[in-house]
């Protein structure tokens, strides 16, 4: 498609490092007519809720919104599977007439029997939000008559983006660990880790640094999480956040009302690793455990930085461009390409926000590319004109660049290997270098 | 995943749906709008329809699938969604330049009960563009219902009766299917010699080869000039009745060209009832090359027919298909026990006819009975097949989970399949298709035999 053809709606939302406009329009609706990379409320609301392996996951609505997000984030579970199933009142033409608030208390009375569980999600979609169903009292004559909890998580797609989303799973999520007695005792080193879906089992290998530096993992929001861990959120003393996006309200929540402290965290990467693992041990403030923190440190970077150096020999010369979902990741994955020895030269996110852009602006290198909520069509633009050899994107992103002879990395639900940490670290060139050097790209024309 | 699915069968009264057999149907709408060429489909709701859709099909064919969105906002729920349409088929224009754009509903949209002809008619269209519409309401039917409501929409649209005699021509409505079988739909017409019209046709699409460059919209789809032209064919054979009958009749009442509903030609009798049409339709004969593909059939049916006999097998999926797959399951000499849909049944007596009454209809004739389902879900299958185990699962990927639970094989045909790829590019319709079919089932059952065997019972000839 011909480079010139651009809607003057977005040209603000469109940046390169160096020009004079150093702010870009984000966090604001899409334009209409465009294709879009994003999702919707509920979308945003599901993908952080559903690791959560012990709950019922319900959604409120016709078939669609359950079937497409049917067991699609790879979220690892080490125990129950409960939220791999789908479950949907699958609203038909005369419920949206009549009201479908009788086939929601049906649907839930016939769930608890099959499925003895203690907590149940109801998600409300588009049409729920228009013919008005009372989800609220639904969920609290259920969870009466059934004596578990019955949360309703406000996720009509229409009424915002996915960070909107976001903040209704931490509202929804904000009500379940809310504890009947006010008064929480609070536990020495145990932190929560927010905004890690366990992934691949990311969380599993933060978990383990944790353990090794003497910290207790109280709970982890929402990777592989239960409905008993999570109920012990407000006791611990420490949260630590990766995932911002999504968790940073939830965080901003539990410290005004738990007055547990947060910490901004990244494990994408080994620098932001290595000062992550510092600043939790500096902020639980025990000698021991710092000095136990190092030895972690000095040990694993011995381990991984002789093998990044290797792949920095390979990677010479090579661009890179990055367009995920929320602005914290995208500020990670520019450190952590940087290790590899490869720039970034064209980066954007679907729902970053305008702190996270003025991060994005210092890391970058002149030049570079920053755009939000972009379309395929941009993102076709940019890749080529920067020179980009590979992308980091989600499944729509994956087919688009390979179209273009450009390599790719899931860096989203569709990931295979874990990410995070050291050996995330090691992973990440390895799935570079498995794409940038393999041999299928010879036969491109 | 599943062990806590129950044995016990009781009556489910709440009418909602566990791990279903379906989705909505504004994705059949996208995909039957990819079908034609230079269309951009736009689904006009919330943004996360049709990222969904998109991530699906993407999924499903690993090729870029391009659609827009009107974006909705709070406000336009409120006010109406007539602006929000109109900006996007300004923007639509300019920025993605196709030249047609599909817009399809969703349940947001035809709850607040937007207009959408008055709409497109008061929107600015540009000179030589054109945009048609179809109603689909996520809360009826399923994905085969929306992809059946796009193509009635391409008919009301576009189809013209411009001359009064009838062309040597007939149009074919492949069905949802892949653009393998819409390929080897029309390889077996131009062997034939006839001429047609397919549409919609997303071969070429969604299945484009890779050049280094990205297209927009590539090659392939019915173009325009032949929608039009489906007017003046002298028959449409409708292939599968629950995606394609109704756009056919639609046809038929339009520009008076007569209908021969029939079923996705899946295995030997669908391919000759088919190819007998069209033999008929341009008094042809069937040509050598087609003798020899069914010969081959018949003799690999004939080779192979005791890895085949009285093996149960549960089929779960889309209506055609699974029609189709359970007759060609039932030639093989196999007893297809359970056969389940999660598309609504569709009503004895209208153009689609119904499903459980086809299915019973087939069992009868071979003189077997099983459980079958329309509207049903793979809960409701589990149960079934735990109750009556199977050696055989045939469906879409979501029915790994059972073979899981039960260690029964899986063949994987129909949609989605999400965690194997190269299905889009191989057809299961036609006589080769079904000897590919042929060849997956088989492999299947022999692999699982020499897995399970004994050291004594291990062999090397099968």
């Amino acid at each position: 498609m011909e480079a010139a053809r651009m809607i003057t709606e977005r040209e603000d939302s469109i940046a390169k490092k160096g020009r004079q406009k150093a702010q870009i329009k984000c966090d604001t609706d899409s334009v209409a007519g465009c294709v879009s990379q994003r999702a919707c409320v509920y979308c945003g609301a599901r993908v952080v809720l559903n690791p959560i392996t012990d709950a019922i996951h319900l959604v409120h609505g016709p078939i669609g919104c359950a079937s497409y997000t049917w067991d699609i984030r790879g979220s690892l579970s080490s125990d129950a599977e409960l939220y791999r199933n789908s479950f949907s009142t699958d609203l038909k033409e005369q419920d949206v007439i009549f009201g479908g608030e009788k086939k929601l208390a049906k649907a839930i009375d016939e769930l608890v029997v099959k499925y003895p569980a203690k907590l149940m999600f109801v998600y409300s979609t588009c049409i729920v939000g228009v013919i008005g169903d009372d989800l609220e009292a639904v969920c609290k004559a259920a969870a009466k008559r059934h004596g578990i909890e019955v949360i309703p998580v406000q996720s009509s797609g229409f009424i915002g983006n996915k960070s909107a989303g976001y903040r209704a799973a931490c509202d929804a999520l904000l009500r379940l660990i809310e504890p009947e007695e006010p008064k929480q005792i609070k536990q020495n080193n145990s932190i929560n880790y927010l905004g890690d879906f366990n992934l691949a089992g990311e969380a599993w290998i933060i978990r383990n640094y944790l353990h090794e530096m003497g910290v207790d993992v109280n709970a982890v929001f929402t990777g592989d999480s239960s409905y008993a861990e999570l109920k012990t959120a407000p006791t611990a003393s420490l949260n630590i956040i990766q995932c911002a996006g999504s968790m940073a309200y939830l965080a901003e929540r539990m410290e005004r009302l738990y007055d547990i402290p947060y910490l901004r965290v990244s494990f994408l990467g080994l620098e932001d690793t290595v000062s992550s693992l510092r600043q939790i041990a500096l902020a639980l403030g025990d000698a021991d455990m710092i000095a136990r923190t190092e030895a972690l440190i000095a040990r694993e970077t011995a381990l991984v930085e002789p093998i990044l150096a290797t792949y920095r020999e390979k990677f010479q010369g090579k661009k890179a461009a990055v367009y995920v979902g929320g602005g914290f990741k995208a500020i990670s994955l520019i450190k952590q390409f940087r290790e590899i020895g490869i720039e970034v030269v064209m980066i954007g996110t679907q729902t970053g926000r305008r702190e996270e852009y003025d991060t994005i602006n210092e890391l970058v290198d002149e030049g570079t590319v920053i755009l939000d909520d972009a379309n395929p069509a941009e993102l076709e633009r940019f890749m080529l004109e920067q020179g980009a050899n590979i992308l980091v994107g989600g499944v729509k992103e994956r087919p688009l660049a390979y179209k273009l002879g450009v390599c790719f990395i899931d860096h989203n639900h569709d990931r295979k290997h874990p990410l995070s940490g050291f050996v995330g670290a090691v992973n990440f060139a390895k799935e570079v270098y498995s794409t940038v050097c393999s041999p299928v790209w010879n036969f491109v024309r | 995943m599943l062990d806590s699915t129950p044995k016990e069968i009781k009556q489910r009264t709440g009418g909602g749906l566990i791990n279903p057999a379906k989705t909505c149907q504004p994705i059949g709408a996208m995909y039957a709008a990819l079908g034609i060429h230079k269309c951009l489909p736009h689904s006009h709701g919330s943004q996360g329809c049709c990222s969904f859709h998109r991530m699906h099909l993407t999924r499903h064919f690993r090729d870029p699938i391009m659609a827009s969105t009107s974006s909705f906002t709070e406000g336009s729920s409120v006010f109406g969604g007539g602006a929000n349409l109109k900006t996007a088929i300004k923007n639509v224009f300019t920025l993605y330049n196709p030249d047609i754009m599909a817009v399809h509903t969703t349940c947001l949209t035809e709850t607040i009960g937007d207009d959408i002809p008055s709409i497109i008619r008061s929107a600015e269209v540009p000179e030589g563009k054109v945009v048609f519409h179809a109603n689909t309401p996520s809360y009826q039917g399923s994905h085969i219902t929306g992809f059946s409501n796009m193509v009635k929409g391409m008919v009301s649209y576009f189809s013209e009766a411009a001359e009064p005699i009838k062309k040597e021509q007939m149009n074919v409505i492949p069905g949802f299917v892949n653009p393998a079988d819409m390929r080897e739909i029309k390889r077996l017409l131009n062997v034939m010699g006839a001429k047609y019209i397919m549409f919609p046709d997303t071969s070429g699409v969604v299945d484009s080869p890779m050049t280094g460059e990205f297209q927009m919209y590539p090659e392939g789809g019915t173009t325009l000039a032949q929608l039009k032209d489906t007017g003046n064919s002298k028959l449409t054979v409708a292939l599968g009745r629950f995606a394609s009958s109704d756009a056919a009749e639609l046809l038929a009442k339009k520009c008076q060209v007569p209908v021969a509903t029939l079923k996705t030609p899946i295995g030997i009798k669908a391919t000759d009832a088919f190819l007998m049409v069209a033999r008929r339709t341009f008094a042809k004969e069937i040509p050598a090359e087609l003798e020899l593909e069914r010969g081959q059939l018949v003799d690999i049916m004939t080779d192979t027919h005791f890895h085949f006999h009285g093996k149960k097998v549960a089929i779960f999926g889309d209506s055609d298909v699974v029609t189709g797959l359970t007759e060609f399951v039932l030639s093989l000499g196999m007893h297809p026990v359970h056969v389940l849909t999660g598309t609504p049944g569709g009503a004895i007596g209208s153009a689609v006819g119904s499903f459980e009454e086809d299915i019973q209809e087939m069992l009868q004739q071979a003189g077997l009975e099983g459980n079958v389902k329309a509207g049903g879900d793979l809960f409701t299958l589990h149960q079934w097949i735990k109750n009556e185990p199977v050696d055989l699962i045939i469906g879409n990927t979501y029915g790994k989970y059972i073979a899981r639970a039960e260690d029964t094989p899986l063949v994987r045909v129909g949609f989605p399949i999400l965690d194997r790829s190269v299905h889009s590019y191989m057809p299961i319709v036609g006589y080769r298709g079904a000897m590919r079919l042929l060849e997956m089932i088989s492999n299947a059952l022999l692999d699982r035999q020499d897995r399970d065997a004994a050291d004594e019972d291990f062999e090397l000839v099968m």
